[in-house]
């Protein structure tokens, strides 16, 4: 069964419509990365499916349920959404993670074992069980991100939603974030969506790539069969040249120049 | 994590023994100076007589109570506002709660002062009414608290207006309005601190209630609504708590500023950003600070007695920049 589907949805923000009638599908266990240019409604999308956008009609549905038919908490315990850019605020790290729990904690309970536990893998898990007193606006970048991914997890969702997670950081500190996404697919059959703007790394790190344009999906599919010169001229107006990287054999672009109108 | 549990265990015992040391410093001094013992007898035994007893028992001890119940009203209120806002700047004032008492307040002061006696209820309903229409305003599919913090601006400067046209009417009745507007806590007794006290009670409450919501709130809506908090809901409840602390508040002891804004930013700097231990410190140092405060300015120029408004500006702004500074350095 499809994990995380739209019938029919439609986006708009005040009165401007951003996605008109989708439909698409995302199943249990692949790692999606969604491209399209600036202002394509890609994040719009992945704001929707993490229920914080309402629908301007149409749904969303999660196992096959209508995601307005479910509660917050509900939903919370098996979906978990990153935005691109997160709030300054004076935590450390393990309350952060530890916030994580809320959803499956009963309002009057103190924090059980297990949900110490958990928090404590998802530390492990990502790196920063050393980092546990530190305040989070004293962290790097990367460790930041790496923070609040790690509250994500804290929370043991079956989809991970991520925007832009590699935004503002170093390239090795992307990779590192998207090794650690793999990690996640893999290990813990986390079902990933992702918006990236790096499509090489689109290719690299995922199963399949959705590529908008306009609010309407462009491509869906491997990323072979995605990332393709025509598609990336029609999407991003760009020109490229396309070829299967030796070591993994994922199609690698090269963006050669804009196309002239 | 049990060192985290004892540092904040004797941080409230420390800020509970300041509250204690401020109420008993009100209760002892003034034109007539009662020695502890007095203190301490004319609680335990109600029935010792002379004239420290009516002292205590009459003027003080009341008074007293009222500072701190007020003190710790403003103190939670803005912690709460600041939180929920997201806005360190929010305190009572945001919500049009010091505008909206202030010109019900200011009407029956100077306009139809014959109903004084109908001040307390009368603030109260324009505190309310106040923070209703701003939170009105801002909605549009939910709330924003920019829109808000907008609304608010917006609101008071309109209330604010009224409030001047009325003091230039009726110039002749200024000095009454004035003590209102600044603040104070003279004469205040029994009855005040009965009409205060339930709704300080059910304020208090449902603000360490909503403690662990709180913290979630204070991680932006996304990640609230991400843990599956309903975000609108919780921010109209904790909004409404608020109001009904800061309104309870200022209906009695006037347009108190500076409490409510400093108060929070204090307990944060001692205490850190977990509500849990921000409410209860907060409330403890808003009830010590204010009682201190008031108690300085009965004595201080003695005969003449200041609204409290006026030291808690005066003492208050300098000890928090520089605990602003110490903190930085």
């Amino acid at each position: 069964m499809n994990r995380l589907e739209t019938d029919r949805l439609s986006l708009k923000y005040s009165d401007r419509i951003i996605i008109q009638h989708l439909n698409i599908a995302f199943e249990a266990g692949a790692v999606y990365s969604i491209i399209g240019p600036n202002g394509c409604g890609k994040s719009t999308l992945l704001k929707a499916l993490a229920r914080q956008l309402k629908p301007a009609a149409g749904q969303v549905l999660l196992d096959g349920k209508a995601m307005s038919s479910l509660s917050g908490k509900q939903v919370a315990r098996q979906l978990s959404y990153m935005a691109q850019t997160q709030e300054q605020i004076e935590v450390t790290v393990k309350e952060l993670v530890g916030y994580g729990r809320t959803p499956h904690q009963p309002y009057w309970n103190r924090v059980s074992a297990k949900d110490r536990e958990i928090a404590d893998w998802a530390l492990e898990a990502t790196g920063l069980t050393t980092y546990g007193d530190r305040l989070l606006h004293t962290l790097s970048g990367g460790e930041r991100q790496r923070a609040w991914i790690a509250m994500a997890l804290a929370q043991q969702p079956e989809l991970l939603l991520l925007d832009e997670p590699t935004t503002y950081l170093d390239i090795a500190h992307q990779l590192e974030i998207l090794e650690l996404v793999r990690e996640l697919n893999q290990q813990f059959k986390m079902t990933v969506i992702m918006v990236l703007h790096d499509m090489n790394h689109a290719s690299v790190y995922s199963d399949y790539i959705l590529a908008m344009r306009s609010g309407e999906i462009e491509g869906f599919g491997s990323p072979t069969e995605v990332l393709t010169p025509d598609l990336l001229g029609r999407v991003f107006g760009v020109k490229a040249h396309i070829e299967a990287a030796p070591e993994h054999g994922k199609p690698i672009c090269r963006i050669t120049g804009l196309i002239q109108k | 994590m049990l060192n985290k549990s004892i540092r904040r265990v004797s941080m409230l015992i420390l800020f509970t023994a300041a509250a204690m040391a401020a109420c008993l410093f009100s209760i002892s001094t003034g034109a007539v100076m009662v020695p502890l013992r007095d203190i301490v007898n004319s609680i335990l035994q109600y029935d010792l007589s002379g004239m420290h007893r009516d002292i205590i028992w009459n003027i003080r001890l009341p008074r007293t109570l009222v500072a701190m119940v007020v003190g710790a009203n403003l103190a939670v209120s803005g912690a709460l506002l600041q939180g929920v806002m997201r806005n360190p700047l929010a305190d009572p004032h945001i919500i049009g709660v010091s505008s909206g008492a202030g010109l019900f307040g200011i009407f029956l002061l100077v306009v139809v002062p014959q109903y004084d006696y109908l001040l307390t209820p009368a603030a109260f309903v324009g505190a309310t009414l106040a923070a209703f229409i701003i939170y009105l305003l801002a909605w549009k599919d939910g709330v924003s608290p920019l829109r808000i913090v907008l609304a608010g601006v917006a609101v008071s400067a309109f209330l604010g207006a009224g409030i001047s046209a009325m003091l230039t009417f009726y110039s002749d009745r200024v000095h009454g309005a004035l003590i209102f507007m600044v603040g104070g806590l003279a004469a205040k007794s029994w009855p005040d601190l009965a009409i205060i006290l339930p709704y300080s009670i059910i304020g208090l409450g449902l603000a360490m209630m909503f403690s662990k919501q709180m913290n979630i709130m204070m991680l932006g809506d996304v990640n609230a609504r991400n843990l599956g908090t309903r975000v609108e809901l919780s921010r109209l409840l904790i909004t409404a708590t608020a109001t009904l602390l800061a309104a309870s508040a200022v209906s009695i002891a006037g347009l108190l500023g500076f409490v409510g804004l400093v108060i929070p930013h204090i307990a944060k700097l001692l205490v850190g950003s977990d509500y849990r231990m921000l409410i209860p410190s907060s409330a403890l140092l808003g009830a010590a600070v204010l009682t201190f405060c008031d108690t300085l300015a009965r004595i201080m120029f003695s005969p003449i007695e200041l609204p409290v408004g006026i030291i808690m500006g005066a003492i208050g702004a300098p000890f928090f920049l520089y605990l602003l500074r110490r903190k930085r350095a």
